[in-house]
């Protein structure tokens, strides 16, 4: 594992707490997490207390802070797989790193325990290649380089802002197609960081992700809400619509996305069938969002983070506004998330 | 430490899909002892020898393989003035064996390529996992992050949309190498050492608008498709630049596939490289091409193609235009590349008329 220079100080860990006790997840975690702060952030539907073990360094977040914080009248609303978002706008460290909190480390094909936070780190401070593909995967691996016919301009690589890791066992799938395989778990194990190339959409999920703060902060934002939206993955495409916006700024700011490494284990929680029972909303809206996100080009004169988020969320408003009222309050979000990040998300700790 | 496979005699039986439906092409100057190693997986196959270089030196093959072999009179015989476009004295002479291929399937594999092994320790069949990549579905309009999702025990993940869930058709299944890994010149200076042995256990699309280098190590695509397209170049004898036959094919199929809606896979199967060529022999000719790379990939990434362009045909000559016009200016040599496209796509068509097949006289056996 290449060592990141980064100091621990320089990273937090913020996890949405969507469950009460997390007990046996943070004692899961233990060897991992007790070297850095961490950030916890309670769902505000969460009714009973948190219950965390000793002997972590961290601060908890709940709904009187995020109430005090945002004040009542948001159109951004911090529930579920959303609460997160919270704790990334009051951290104040370079680097985020966020699981879901029904995840574990996972053992690599050897049978040791992986570190995805320090592959997370390894693959933000590693140059990410967006502009032309490199058939060895990530360049800058141990054991790896450029290909032959890989232009050596294109050798320096840009800043990477988003590193997507993926889950052995319960996979990422949406509720129709676990549905329809309610054994298949993922025990697939590649060995891979790929950068996904520049132009390239993706489908970003929150369950294991690291990202930039200090450079793409305000382009993670909790904007799409379904309204069935509930507490499952299954059940939200909040994420999906976040990494969307993401990956065009990247692409605009001309910096790079990786996807592969590290692996979580992704614990079996709730029912696929049940699910899709409750919500099909947001299958339907991808059909829209995608081809949106695609043609999505922003001017060349748009050159902050926070300016391609306000611009975008006017193209929201305008062209998938009129289809239905979810994308009008996500562009209204959006735009929220931009004031409240200027206000509360930089300079000097507002808590 | 990366070992290629010894025994795969002992391989379990082969079902050879596409048994009558693929042509295996294989350039060669040497010998084809090679060949001994891969029988098990290869022997159901035709084969099409591409014979570089001196003509008049008998190249041995194995016993029990039916194949056709071309030396360079038998190019010059077959295709006449146009056999200018055909490299000579460099592996790009092997796209003569595309052209008079009958077959639908292409798989290539140079001659200092070996079976390797998974990670289990069992020989892999690289034939048939081309085989399955060509026969699946690609998806290049948006990037599944578990890869393959036809693949058994994967699928598409949260937020796919279903309406691209059918994929499109493969055009190319771009195959890797442990061992000696394939870099340029100035790579193999700075790492002589360097091994690949990471074993990624993935077949991936390459998203549209996205350029990769294309190596023809161990290569397989739909002549029908894309077989056009596949022009390895002008390289070798009498030209300033090598090593850049696969890579220029690679870059016009890309921009064509991308053009026509057809799909390009890279990833498994793994082959055992286990030559590794003089690096400073490579560094010469290599050499322009490493300038000239920085006009061309730009090129390349700007490249379009008019709607009207339907067939493969239709867009390589529109991009010989467009070589000839925008990289004319970088060298001379693009000029003849350019014509030569064009000589390629005329002896393409003679040799492959729509419709009936044209009967060509084979190769010495």
């Amino acid at each position: 594992m290449p060592l990141a220079n980064i100091n621990d100080s320089e990273v937090d860990i913020v996890i949405g707490a969507l469950q009460s006790d997390l007990t046996s997840f943070m004692n899961e975690w233990r060897t991992i997490f007790s070297r850095f702060h961490l950030i916890i952030v309670k769902d505000p539907d969460l009714k009973e207390e948190l219950k965390i073990p000793e002997g972590f360094n961290f601060d908890v977040y709940s709904k009187s802070h995020i109430d005090r914080v945002v004040g009542s009248s948001s159109s951004i609303v911090f529930s579920g797989y959303s609460c997160r978002y919270f704790g990334f706008l009051v951290s104040r460290k370079k680097y985020i790193v966020s699981f879901d909190d029904d995840c574990i480390p996972a053992k690599d094909s050897k049978g040791f325990l992986i570190d995805p936070v320090a592959q997370h780190l390894a693959n933000l401070t590693t140059p990410a290649t967006p502009f032309f593909f490199n058939t060895l995967y990530d360049p800058y691996r141990e054991g790896a380089d450029f290909v032959r016919g890989y232009p050596f301009s294109l050798r320096n690589g840009v800043t990477c802002a988003l590193s997507c890791g993926l889950w052995l066992n319960l996979a990422d799938l949406d509720a129709p197609t676990q549905a329809l395989k309610p054994q298949q778990r993922n025990s697939l194990y590649v060995d891979a960081v790929i950068t996904v190339p520049s132009r390239a959409m993706m489908p970003v999920s929150g369950i294991n992700i690291a990202f930039d703060r200090e450079s793409v902060g305000p382009a993670l934002l909790p904007a799409l809400k379904l309204a069935g939206e509930g507490k499952f993955r299954w059940e939200t495409m909040e994420d999906i619509w976040s990494g969307m916006c993401l990956k065009v700024v990247c692409d605009h700011l001309g910096l790079g996305v990786k996807s592969g490494l590290p692996y979580v284990w992704r614990q079996d929680r709730g029912s696929a069938i049940e699910s899709l029972k409750k919500e099909w909303e947001g299958v339907k809206l991808m059909e829209e969002i995608v081809p949106f996100f695609q043609s999505m080009r922003l001017p060349q004169t748009v050159a902050t983070t926070e300016d391609c988020v306000i611009e975008m969320a006017r193209t929201v408003k305008q062209q998938l506004g009129p289809s239905s009222p979810v994308f009008t309050r996500a562009a209204d979000a959006m735009v929220e998330w931009v004031k409240l990040w200027k206000a509360v998300g930089s300079g000097s700790s507002p808590l | 430490m990366v070992e290629p496979a010894t025994d795969t005699k002992s391989a379990a039986k082969v079902v050879p899909l596409l048994k009558d439906e693929l042509d295996i092409v294989i350039p060669t100057i040497r010998n084809l002892d090679f060949l001994e190693m891969w029988r098990p997986f290869f022997e159901p196959y035709h084969l099409i020898i591409v014979q570089d270089g001196d003509p008049s030196k008998t190249i041995k093959v194995p016993e029990g393989f039916d194949y056709e072999l071309y030396n360079r009179n038998d190019i010059n015989r077959i295709l006449g003035p146009k056999a200018s476009c055909i490299s000579f004295k460099d592996s790009a002479c092997r796209c003569f064996g595309y052209m008079v291929s009958k077959k639908k399937y292409i798989f290539t594999i140079d001659d200092d390529c070996f079976v390797a092994k998974d990670p289990s320790g069992k020989a892999i069949n690289a034939l048939e996992q081309h085989i399955k990549n060509i026969l699946s579905p690609s998806t290049p309009f948006f990037f599944n992050t578990l890869y393959d999702p036809y693949r058994d025990g994967a699928d598409f993940v949260r937020g796919y949309p279903f309406s691209l869930r059918e994929g499109v058709p493969t055009a190319v299944s771009h195959g890797l190498w442990l061992n000696i890994p394939d870099y340029d010149a100035p790579t193999q200076l700075v790492k002589p050492l360097e091994r690949n042995t990471r074993y990624v256990d993935a077949v991936l699309t390459i998203p549209k608008g996205t350029l990769f280098p294309m190596c023809g190590m161990n290569l397989c695509f739909d002549r029908d498709l894309i077989g056009p397209a596949m022009y390895f170049g002008l390289m070798g004898d009498g030209q300033p630049i090598g090593r850049y036959d696969d890579m220029w094919a690679g870059w016009c199929t890309k921009v064509i596939c991308d053009h026509l809606g057809l799909g390009v896979k890279t990833g498994l199967p793994y082959i055992y490289h286990s030559k590794a060529s003089n690096p400073f022999v490579n560094l010469k000719k290599e050499y322009k091409g490493i300038f000239w790379q920085e006009e061309i990939i730009p090129f390349f990434q700007a490249a379009t193609l008019p709607k009207d362009c339907t067939t493969v045909q239709k867009c390589y000559i529109e991009l010989s235009k467009q070589v000839k016009e925008k990289l004319g200016k970088v060298d001379p040599y693009f000029d003849k590349l350019a014509d030569a496209m064009v000589t390629w796509i005329d002896a393409w068509d003679e040799l492959n008329p729509s419709g009936a097949s044209a009967k060509v006289s084979n190769g010495q056996a």
